[in-house]
């Protein structure tokens, strides 16, 4: 017989496997999710959920997909949160300190409370790369901020209306465009393509027969 | 430290055998090994599994079961009782599906001037796109050319690939790849900015690009990101649940559903793209998936029903490895990443039984033979499954290898108390990708004149079986291309009247054949509620 445990969905109890996830818990309890469901794998942000467990003060958040069930766990979840998302042009804009004021001005209203990298689902050092961010080191907070999924549960806790992952969205755009060192090897390839370099092979290789095909293939150097 | 004490002796003889094990390099198989191998061990193969279409453009063609059973399934709506004359939306160009190839294809849309729409039944980014871990193919690297690309994957798919469809794939591809790196995606770059470039399974040059294991994840968030800056109507949490034809046979527009209310609402455009993904969802032979949660073959069921035809819809992807423990990520997937920057595939012995970068179909086949007739599976609570051996990396690559380049890797584990670095992780194929769909032309087309399509639900760019990092790359290349080629189409149609008259067709064609599934169809969402009940 498998362990059962139980579980407060939006405060109503139900006995579900010890074993389960929290979204699996909705599921084995009848739910079919349309909201707060999406790749069930702790990439896409979509189950951002925030659960107490009974006789402990402390809020937590998680992921509903990669958190399993505990005992007399209370579950809320925050299928969308309202993020601020300034409207830019990436090619106008350029990876100054002043497009984050222009664009994201509360964050220089953060208290310090870290009340984002508590919550963050990710582990994230949330206040930190807003620090970067305020400072227009956007390289860093490119890569502090690198593996947020934007779930929002960040800003759901920020006592200054921060949109945490838009302005690390920013940030991440801006080093990719401008701050990151350029790839010349992909110019080149590409002038070489475009001046046809790679046609006549290509085409050759179409004509062939497929038993041409096949030797090609199976002959063919592999790289160490 | 596994628990289960068998997994645990099993873990403690790869550990001790990865000093020897390190220092081997297993052979490649033989052409003829690997098709022996794949006719007895690869799902495609059993031929039970498998079912001839009765009606439509494809009748008489084998394709999964359950795939058949929505194919031939009835509409959701009754296509006599819609009021198709006063549509709630009016557009040049409707995307449907809000995922790589449907953002990359509004966006380029939208640049050609075109009113354009997206609709998609969750959010926008909630696509297969944004679960991709690995990278993405280019032949950018002086040792390397479109030429040598195209033969790794024309190969890697059994020589069946639609030709026309593949070099435009690998001609395009350096070019996609700069269009991300300008859209901000981050590369991982060398201080000079040289891309760091790995193999992955059947790639002759090392020409996969990757952002860390998050790939798919940083394209998509930033595809998604420029879509919005644009600000391009998203209609989201909204499904298409039914093409819609001109009085010419053209297509027309799409009856749209509200996920949430249900309230259907009627899209006139003057070009279509059907950007809807893959089928894992639909768990073929029982297997875990990899995929998106919405992952149910809608678009492959739409156009079908609208008279388009489908290239290979009976070949499917299983990926190698899958995540077979613990239970909470079953058939999650593990990145073939991790296999190129140096782990290897391992018995419950202790065997590094094969060569970790084999094609995929070879790869999943072998393992399943591993865990089958040779009997050196390790037993797991969900079934069998064999190690990949990721303490590896660092011993080859050093410390924090595993942090830098595969975190999302380490984190999934991790979140189970098990750290990847200094423990070997369980792994069985799992359903990753439809390598067959819509049969399209060069310029995205199918049969149906204004019908695009483009990613997972087009078939015919892979063949019979895709290399790892050719699939984000098509969705940018046949993307994009779909929405230049649809925003130019649009300009010069005048629509007609609109009908459903083909939906009507089709379901007098299955009482004709007698065909009754039992399903309706597009099915939208996968069933895992306990009560069983469809969505």
């Amino acid at each position: 017989m498998e362990q059962m445990v139980n579980v407060f969905l939006f405060g109503k109890r139900y006995a579900v496997p010890a074993s389960a996830t929290i979204m699996e818990a909705m599921e084995y309890a009848g739910y079919q999710l349309v909201r707060g469901c999406g790749c069930r794998n702790g990439f896409c942000g979509a189950c951002a959920t925030l659960y107490r467990i009974a006789g402990d003060r402390q809020l937590h958040a998680c992921l509903a997909c990669s958190t399993k069930v505990e005992d007399n766990m209370y579950v809320a979840t925050l299928p969308f949160f309202p993020l601020v998302k300034a409207v830019y042009d990436m090619e106008k804009i350029k990876p100054s300190q002043q497009i984050m004021m222009q664009l994201y001005p509360e964050i220089y209203a953060c208290v310090g409370c870290n009340a984002c990298t508590k919550a963050c689902t990710q582990g994230l050092n949330v206040m930190q790369y807003i620090a970067y961010a305020q400072r227009g080191e956007y390289e860093k907070c490119a890569e502090e901020s690198f593996d947020c999924v934007m779930c929002g549960v960040c800003s759901s806790r920020c006592p200054a209306g921060i949109s945490h992952p838009q302005v690390a969205m920013l940030a991440r755009r801006l080093n990719g465009k401008y701050l990151a060192p350029h790839c010349d090897h992909l110019d080149q390839r590409i002038d070489e393509i475009n001046e046809g370099k790679f046609q006549a092979l290509l085409s050759e290789l179409m004509d062939n027969s497929q038993e041409e095909m096949r030797r090609l293939y199976n002959t063919r150097d592999i790289e160490k | 430290m596994y628990q289960d004490p068998n997994i645990q002796a099993s873990a403690e003889l790869v550990a001790a055998a990865r000093a020897h094990n390190i220092t081997l390099d297993p052979p490649r198989m033989t052409a003829e090994e690997k098709e022996q191998l794949l006719r007895t061990y690869h799902p495609d193969y059993r031929e039970d599994q498998f079912e001839l279409l009765q009606v439509g453009p494809n009748k008489g063609e084998k394709v999964p079961k359950e795939l058949a059973a929505l194919l031939q399934g009835r509409s959701r709506i009754d296509p006599d009782k819609l009021d198709l004359d006063e549509p709630a939306y009016d557009v040049d160009v409707l995307v449907i599906g809000g995922g790589g190839a449907g953002t990359s294809a509004a966006i380029e849309a939208h640049q050609a001037g075109a009113n354009v729409m997206v609709v998609t039944k969750l959010r926008m980014g909630d696509a297969n796109t944004m679960m991709a871990e690995g990278g993405i193919q280019a032949a950018d690297k002086p040792n390397d050319s479109p030429a040598q690309h195209y033969l790794d994957a024309y190969g890697g798919g059994h020589f069946a690939a639609q030709k026309d469809l593949l070099a435009k794939l690998v001609t395009e591809a350096p070019e996609a790849i700069r269009w991300l790196s300008d859209l901000g995606v981050e590369f991982d770059k060398a201080p000079d900015g040289t891309m760091i470039t790995t193999h992955g399974g059947g790639t002759s040059r090392k020409r996969m690009h990757a952002a860390k294991d998050y790939s798919g994840a940083e394209i998509m968030r930033t595809l998604r990101d420029e879509a919005l800056n644009r600000q391009i109507p998203v209609v989201d949490f909204t499904a298409a649940i039914e093409l819609i034809l001109d009085d010419q046979g053209r297509c027309a527009g799409a009856v749209l559903m509200n996920m949430e209310t249900r309230e259907l609402k009627i899209a006139r455009a003057k070009t279509v793209i059907l950007a809807t993904g893959g089928a894992g969802r639909l768990h073929y032979q029982g297997f875990p998936t990899s995929n998106h949660y919405g992952a149910t073959a809608d678009g492959l069921v739409l156009g079908y029903r609208a008279g388009a035809k489908l290239l290979y819809p009976d070949t499917l992807q299983y990926h190698p490895t899958g995540a077979a423990f613990p239970a909470q990520i079953f058939g999650a997937l593990v990145t073939e990443k991790v296999r190129s920057v140096g782990a290897m595939l391992i018995n419950a012995k202790g065997e590094a039984f094969m060569n970790p970068l084999e094609t995929r179909d070879v790869s999943a086949a072998s393992i399943i033979r591993e865990c089958s007739d040779r009997g050196n599976g390790v037993k797991t609570p969900a079934g069998w499954a064999v190690w990949l051996d990721t303490p590896m990396i660092e011993l080859k690559h050093g410390a924090g290898t595993i942090e830098k380049r595969i975190p999302a890797m380490m984190r999934m584990f991790g979140k189970y108390g098990i750290d990847i670095r200094k423990e070997p992780i369980l792994i069985y194929p799992t359903l990753h990708y439809q390598n067959g769909g819509l049969k399209i032309s060069v310029d995205g087309q199918t049969g149906v004149e204004n019908l695009f399509v483009a990613g997972e639900a087009v078939g015919g760019i892979h063949g019979r079986n895709r290399l790892m990092g050719n699939s984000l790359l098509d969705i940018i290349v046949f993307g994009r291309s779909a929405g230049q080629h649809a925003a130019a189409k649009a300009q010069s149609v005048t629509v007609g009247k609109l009908t459903l008259s083909h939906v009507a067709r089709f379901h007098q064609a299955l009482e004709e054949a007698g065909v009754d599934t039992g399903k309706i169809s597009p099915k939208l969402l996968p069933t895992y509620n306990s009560l069983g009940k469809d969505f």
